[in-house]
């Protein structure tokens, strides 16, 4: 049973290149446009991993992540932020909301595909 | 593991473009005050996303350049920055910079960099001016980094990390036991847990974490020492859910330190902060190494984006599968019905080929919406013309746009762009006069110019209103006589007058300005109109205002047409050129100079095409009054065009006859007809110009 992974970033080339990476490595990934269709999505199964942008249209990471950690099968779920802010605010921001760890954009598919085999292993 | 970026590059460029867009529009209304605060989160965002992606894809320019954008947006948002003209034209400016660079990413191009340094260098002295605490904020941690990685003892053996998760660190998704692997996987681990702090079993909550853990981990000879960034990596995550304290283990054994909570806290974010901060200042220091140099030392130019990728609505493909579905539901029955055919089944037969027709025709309007787009994409350019022209002329002009989610063939779309901003410059050159010339006129300062698209029958309107000074009727005349397009006793209608601007080599501008009048005539325009199948016309009111209406077939693939027979030949004119059909009346037939036809129609001379000349075909009768007459309008002109019998009126479906054999004087296209025969269209003004050419050797006996 691969493990399933929901990606989660307003930028289409971005989550394409997520989803890209990681189906290549054998998870089976689901992608969602903004915080409300993944929360939408969260709501009907669960996942073994959440990567999320943080600045999304409509409801983004910090809020997404909050309202992961209020539904049950999401409580241990880890969360990662895919993130550019230059500053700690945003990630600890974050990590108040929940979110188990971050990646810091730019990254490379390898050093995605390094952080989530290591969580996921 | 290596994964090709350049496939997302593409698609990268064309979110961008939309983000671009988002930027512009967004400054534009910061400029004019109409923002609200989800504006400048918008425009942050865009800046935000091109960053990133820009830097992910290898395109180390934008990264950067959009970085210093992002800091400046970054202080706008915050609050820290007031939000200035000077700063948002800047901006403005950066978007076009911006645009240049994705526009040679695009190509695979390396990118002309000196507009680009020049607005950076502004950019910089903008933010230099007042942000004193962003840069301190960046010195500080970077101090800290120095004194943040110091002892490495000579005789040291591995480290001593004492690990104790608060309660909630669970919470958070991050697991001990993954720790510990990846701990594990350095070198020797050996782990004892503390469970003095654990509560009687009743007391627990599951969800807790009550442990705490001191590791021992020792360099082994394989794996070499061990480095105390790494163990500060796997513990990144973590650092603010547990107190943490990572010690050197020396040759005689543990050395003896209490855990203090607040110390080691300090002791691992900077390296950690430090890392994250040189990956957001600098994208270029790392660049996927493959990218960049394919990027460089072989700039191939790729074809320009003319077959590029359109973005539909998902809502249009699920139409389609639909759609697609129900086609494949009749054909499953008509083929079961052709299996075990008898005569009884004839009227289910019957039925089942409607339905067939029905699914065939809503599948073709369905393919056809998809090369729809709202005129949107063709009007939000206009917001920063008006927004720049207004400031270079010193003109307060507002722009109104409605209808903006009126929808359009992509192809028409991609055609009208150019003779609309004419007319937009136009408008805001011509039209909307000074502030002082209007206030003086009783008006507001304020000039308005309003874009509106709608549909109508099968076209779409664009109009473009401006609340100007009008068209000067009696320049126009004059000029119209000097130039002898008019002979000064002839009485024409005002539409006729203002419709003068549209004639070639006409224009009323004192003297060529900046703005309009680039050798790109209103002709040019109405020509650029007509060749796409429509038409544009003028309206105007002295002091109140100006009216251009510009009408346009929704889409280039379909057309209503009028199908004609000459001999045993079916040729289709565009029902738009057709001004009327009717039978000959021979005498109204008139000759002039002994070889061209003219026929009186009411008023008007009009000269006669027979078609069986022109395209050498051999005609069922060549005497006139057993033919039929269709009157036309093309470039030139109207024209009789003599025909032996009208057929149906239809729709036909456009295929081009360049690309499958060459293109032909006179025509168009051509479409299959329902009985499987070609039918060439014909191209009006084509037409009659090569009518005009050919002199015909005709006797006038069979007249």
């Amino acid at each position: 049973m691969p493990k399933s992974i929901l990606a989660v970033d307003d930028s289409t080339s971005m989550r394409q290149m997520v989803a890209f990476t990681l189906k290549g490595a054998g998870y089976q990934v689901t992608e969602a446009a903004d915080g409300q269709q993944a929360l939408d999505i969260a709501k009907t199964r669960t996942f073994d991993m959440v990567l999320s942008d943080v600045n999304m249209p409509i409801m983004d990471g910090i809020e997404l992540i909050k309202n992961l950690r209020a539904l049950p099968s999401f409580k241990f779920t880890p969360i990662l932020m895919l993130t550019t802010e230059a500053g700690t605010e945003k990630k600890m921001e974050g990590k108040a909301a929940g979110a188990t760890g971050w990646i810091v954009k730019p990254f490379n598919p390898d050093q995605l595909l390094n952080t989530v085999n290591r969580v996921l292993s | 593991m290596s994964i090709d970026l350049s496939q997302f590059k593409q698609t990268f460029i064309e979110e961008s473009d939309e983000g671009l867009d988002v930027l512009e529009s967004g400054l534009l209304a910061l400029d004019s005050g109409t923002a609200d605060d989800e504006v400048i989160h918008a425009v942050f965002r865009a800046a935000h996303s091109i960053k990133g992606g820009a830097g992910t894809f290898g395109l180390n320019e934008i990264a950067s350049f959009t970085h210093v954008m992002e800091t400046l947006l970054d202080e706008m948002r915050d609050g820290r920055r007031a939000i200035s003209k000077e700063g948002v034209n800047l901006l403005l400016n950066s978007v076009d910079v911006l645009r240049e660079l994705m526009d040679a990413a695009r190509d695979d191009v390396a990118p002309e960099m000196s507009r680009a340094n020049e607005v950076q260098a502004q950019l910089d002295v903008l933010l230099a001016n007042n942000d004193g605490q962003v840069q301190s904020a960046d010195v500080s941690d970077e101090e800290q980094t120095g004194s943040g990685v110091s002892n490495s003892g000579s005789e040291q053996k591995g480290w001593i990390v004492k690990f104790r998760p608060h309660e909630h660190m669970l919470r958070t998704g991050n697991d001990t036991v993954r720790m510990f692997k990846e701990l594990s996987s350095l070198g020797d681990m050996e782990n004892s847990a503390d469970l003095t702090t654990l509560p009687e079993f009743t007391l627990m909550d599951p969800e807790l974490s009550y442990l705490s853990w001191t590791i021992t981990l020792k360099n082994n000879e394989e794996q070499g020492d061990i480095d105390k960034a790494t163990i500060e990596e796997i513990f990144e995550w973590v650092e603010d859910d547990c107190d943490l304290t990572i010690e050197p283990l020396f040759e005689g054994g543990l050395v003896e330190t209490e855990i203090e909570p607040s110390e080691p806290v300090e002791n691992v974010i900077p390296v950690a902060e430090a890392a994250t901060i040189s990956d957001n200042v600098k994208p270029i220091e790392e660049p996927p190494v493959e990218n960049t140099s394919t990027e460089r030392v072989s700039p191939k130019k790729k074809k320009s984006s003319e077959g590029g990728s359109i973005r539909v609505g998902t809502n249009k493909v699920d139409t389609l599968i639909n759609m697609v579905g129900e086609l494949v539901i009749t054909q499953s029955m008509l083929s079961q019905m052709g299996d075990e055919f008898s005569m009884d089944k004839l009227e289910g037969l019957r039925e089942g080929l409607a339905q067939l027709e029905r699914n065939t025709r809503e599948l073709q309007e369905s393919v056809m919406r998809i090369r729809m787009l709202p005129i949107s994409f063709s009007f939000q350019r206009f917001p920063r013309l008006v927004h720049d022209l207004s400031q270079k002329m010193d003109k307060k002009i507002e722009l109104k746009m409605t209808g903006e989610q009126t929808e359009l063939d992509k192809t028409v779309m991609e055609k009208i762009g150019d003779p609309l901003v004419h007319l937009v410059r136009n408008s805001l050159d011509h039209g909307i006069e000074s502030p002082e010339i209007r206030l003086a006129a009783g008006k507001s300062e304020m000039g308005t110019i309003n874009l509106n698209a709608y549909h109508q029958g099968g076209f779409i309107i664009i109009e473009i209103v401006d609340d100007g000074a009008g068209l000067p009727k009696d320049k126009l005349l004059k000029k119209a006589i000097e130039k002898g397009l008019v002979s000064p006793n002839e009485n024409l209608p005002d539409e006729k007058i203002y419709d003068l601007i549209f004639h070639p080599g006409f224009s009323t501008a004192d003297q060529v300005s900046d703005i309009s009048g680039r050798g790109v005539g209103m002709d040019v325009v109405r020509k650029n109109i007509k060749e796409l199948g429509g038409n544009v016309d003028v309206t105007t009111n002295p002091g109140k205002g100006t009216k251009f209406t510009i009408r346009l077939p929704l889409t280039l693939a379909i057309l209503d047409g009028q199908l004609i027979r000459v001999g045993s030949e079916t040729y289709i004119i565009p029902l738009v050129s057709i001004i009327e059909s009717l039978e000959i009346q021979t005498e109204n037939i008139n000759s002039i100079a002994g070889t061209t036809e003219v026929y009186k129609m009411r008023d008007e001379y009009i000269p006669l095409v027979r078609l069986y000349e022109v395209f050498d075909v051999k005609p069922e009768t060549t005497r006139l009054q057993d033919c039929l007459l269709v009157v036309v309008e093309g470039d030139g002109g109207k024209a009789g065009i003599v025909v032996d019998d009208l057929l149906s009126q239809q729709q036909v479906v456009i295929k081009s006859l360049e690309t499958n054999y060459r293109r032909l004087d006179g025509i168009s296209g051509a479409t299959i007809l329902g009985d499987g025969t070609v039918a060439l269209i014909l191209d009006m003004s084509g037409l009659l110009a090569m009518a005009k050419e050919i002199e015909p050797v005709r006797s006038y006996a069979n007249a």
